[in-house]
């Protein structure tokens, strides 16, 4: 009896022991991976088939918030922090004295499995540093989901960092497991990137993101004419760019994302405001505030881009190479184009519509479906949720009261502005003090 | 003049039906319950019938498609009289209009059912975000909810999908019922445990890995978040206070 409880004792001093190594592990390793700001979980439809576990959501969810307001929907942790290379943006380079740690494959898929049970996360974000090369790395992530889509018939998602330089035998089995695959630009021009990571070039980026993507492309085709083709990457690529680390213009930023969006055909690149983490004196030093003002203006622009029918150029050009602090991009566009202004809502086509500042996309469809069962007055559009205030300089409808004088931009921007107030006003004067 | 009817979907569609019966005029539509006699007021409380509200639903199945019809039950979902009537007025609205008129945003109870509709198809997707299973002793997952309407009907696809291999069951205790899925199909339960489980006895019902796992979670949330970026209103925005006693890594 003695020896029996001592055993058991024993062996509860052994899973406390691992516990706490686990619990140690994963403070490191999650404090690593949070500066990659991609989150989503969405755009994979992947069916849990097999009875197994899981299924993706079309829309993705996010489970939780942290208290810096960032969704935390997949659980996002490095495979390791060791590093061979000594970039001066990152924490875990390797010049940089920090503790180190490495999951094991089986802690990561059990780890993954016992959250995604308990409705914690939507899946797994799994990145890793570089150790020894790049094929051993990208190996020992294609393990960790080979095992969790094999073995444990997982089927949530699973959003994978395509290692630069892996072979493209490795990215393409990977390809068939994860929903979404990425490879962050880090810096949005080649020169800022030369500056800080002299061992990386933006090739290193384009060559595996094109590999990917016509993998992608091909796996569609193939699709077409034979039915039961594996998804290959359902959720499409992305990237990331560091916002404030080097001194690009706005301009440059979006100019680059426009190309990377374009030529290959990327989902979501995500801006993240650089957050000083070294006293290197080539970026803002510790202490100075993350840019985030910018960065969201940076967001405003991308969506403008994909969804609202916005060309780049119209936003950002030579003359105009930084947005707008105190308004958004799209009523700063306005502004600068009163000529397209007042739009008669009545008449006015869709992608027009879409243009006036204070309408969105859900607004805009509901006034083109409104509008074919009567002319809308100004009481019924406040109603279907267009923010009048912003949007009454620039449009017009049946019952819009007549105006003598045409205001000029400033004027109309004075006035929105006494209106509103920003959320980031007391981040805005720390904004100017970097540039 | 007003009718009543008894909070069910085939009675709001049985009073659709007396009221293209009888045409009335202008009607408003309440629950019986609670419902206080006016005395300028006339009130017809209407007897549900199966037959009628089949040939109701029949007619909107012609005239609408899936997606409004989902709208339409979702704002029934809500549970609250003035949506009851908002449905009740749609209908009249769509019989009486012809076929595409629910698209017309202008008109007040188009507007409403959107609206209705939205903020449970808000719930539902709150709770599909922040339910957090615990396993207990016997291997089933539990949870227990509150949520502000009746969502656990809409829930039960999206969970039944996703969890295929482990017994989980959620709990409404507010409307005292719940969902139990047994590894082959979701039952509805009715029981009445609640004080045992609220009780300080609640961990001794826990397996004990869960005692692990919630304290990684929490490390997890804890280590993720980036401290120089805090902002507290953008937080509670996404996460309203009502919902973070549901929150594993919200538990002190």
């Amino acid at each position: 009896m003695l020896i029996f409880l001592a055993k058991s004792l024993h062996l509860l001093e052994i899973v406390f022991v691992m516990f706490d190594r686990i619990r140690k592990k994963l403070t490191v390793l999650a404090d690593a991976a949070k500066y990659d700001v991609s989150c989503s979980s969405s755009g994979s439809d992947r069916k849990n088939d097999k009875r197994g576990l899981g299924n993706g959501h079309i829309s993705g969810i996010c489970h939780t918030y942290t208290e810096d307001g960032r969704c935390v929907s997949l659980l996002k942790i490095l495979l390791t922090n060791h590093c061979i290379f000594d970039c001066a943006y990152c924490v875990s380079r390797k010049s940089n004295d920090i503790e180190r740690a490495a999951f094991t494959v089986d802690e990561v898929v059990s780890l993954t499995m016992n959250f995604y049970r308990r409705n914690y996360i939507e899946g797994l974000f799994l990145s890793s540093g570089i150790f020894k090369n790049a094929d051993f790395t990208m190996e020992r992530l294609l393990r960790v989901v080979k095992k969790l889509r094999l073995e444990e018939k997982y089927n949530g998602y699973i959003h994978l960092k395509t290692i630069p330089g892996a072979s493209e035998d490795l990215i393409r089995e990977a390809g068939l497991y994860a929903d979404r695959m990425s490879i962050n630009l880090e810096m949005p021009t080649e020169s800022g990137l030369k500056l800080l990571a002299p061992e990386k070039s933006h090739q290193d980026v384009i060559k595996p993101l094109d590999f990917v993507n016509k993998q992608i492309i091909q796996f569609k085709d193939e699709k077409k004419l034979i039915k039961h083709i594996p998804k290959f990457v359902p959720a499409g690529q992305s990237t990331q760019m560091v916002i404030g680390a080097t001194p690009e213009t706005d301009k440059e930023i979006m100019y680059t994302a426009d190309t990377f969006y374009r030529n290959f055909s990327l989902r979501r690149v995500y801006y993240s405001g650089y957050i000083p983490i070294s006293n290197d004196t080539r970026m803002p030093i510790i202490g100075t505030q993350p840019p985030l003002l910018r960065e969201n203006r940076l967001y405003q622009t991308d969506w403008l881009m994909r969804f609202y029918g916005f060309n780049i150029q119209e936003i950002l050009n030579d003359q105009n190479p930084h947005l707008d602090t105190d308004i958004d991009p799209k009523l700063s566009w306005a502004l600068r184009n009163l000529h397209h202004f007042p739009i008669d809502i009545n008449v006015a086509p869709y992608r027009m519509i879409m243009r006036i500042p204070g309408i969105g996309i859900s607004s805009a469809n509901k006034i083109v479906e409104a509008r074919k069962f009567g002319k809308l007055r100004i009481d019924q559009l406040k109603k279907i949720g267009v923010a009048y205030n912003r949007a009454k300089h620039f449009i017009k409808c049946i019952d819009s009261p007549f105006q003598l004088r045409d205001f000029q931009a400033h004027q109309i921007k004075a006035f929105i502005l006494t209106e509103s107030e920003s959320k980031y006003l007391k981040n805005a004067n720390n904004q100017l003090l970097l540039f | 003049m007003v009718y009543l009817f008894d909070r069910s979907l085939e009675g709001l569609l049985t009073s659709v039906f007396e009221w293209f019966e009888r045409r009335p005029g202008k009607v408003t539509l309440m629950p019986d319950v609670g419902h206080q006699p006016d005395a300028f007021m006339a009130f017809l409380t209407i007897q549900t019938s199966r037959e009628k509200a089949d040939r109701v639903l029949k007619g909107l199945l012609k005239r609408l498609d899936r997606a409004w019809l989902r709208k339409l039950y979702c704002c029934y979902l809500s549970e609250t009289p003035e949506a009851f009537n908002h449905i009740f007025q749609f209908c009249c609205y769509v019989f009486k209009n012809h076929v595409g008129a629910e698209k017309n945003y202008g008109d007040p109870h188009v507007l409403a059912i959107s609206k209705y509709a939205k903020s449970v198809e808000r719930e539902k997707h709150r709770m599909e975000a922040f339910i957090r299973f615990k396993e207990t002793k016997d291997r089933v997952f539990y949870c227990s909810i509150d949520p502000d309407f009746n969502v656990l009907p809409l829930i039960s696809k999206h969970f039944k999908d996703r969890y295929g291999d482990q017994q989980w069951l959620i709990y409404d205790h507010r409307r005292r019922y719940g969902l139990y899925y047994n590894l082959k199909t979701v039952e509805e339960i009715n029981m009445d445990f609640n004080n045992k489980l609220s009780s300080g006895s609640a961990v001794s019902f826990m397996d004990p890995k869960e005692v692990f796992y919630s304290t990684l979670w929490k490390d997890y949330f804890k280590s993720t978040n980036i401290i120089s970026r805090k902002n507290t209103k953008l937080h509670t925005k996404h996460v309203p206070k009502r919902y973070w006693r549901y929150l594993t890594e919200k538990e002190s």
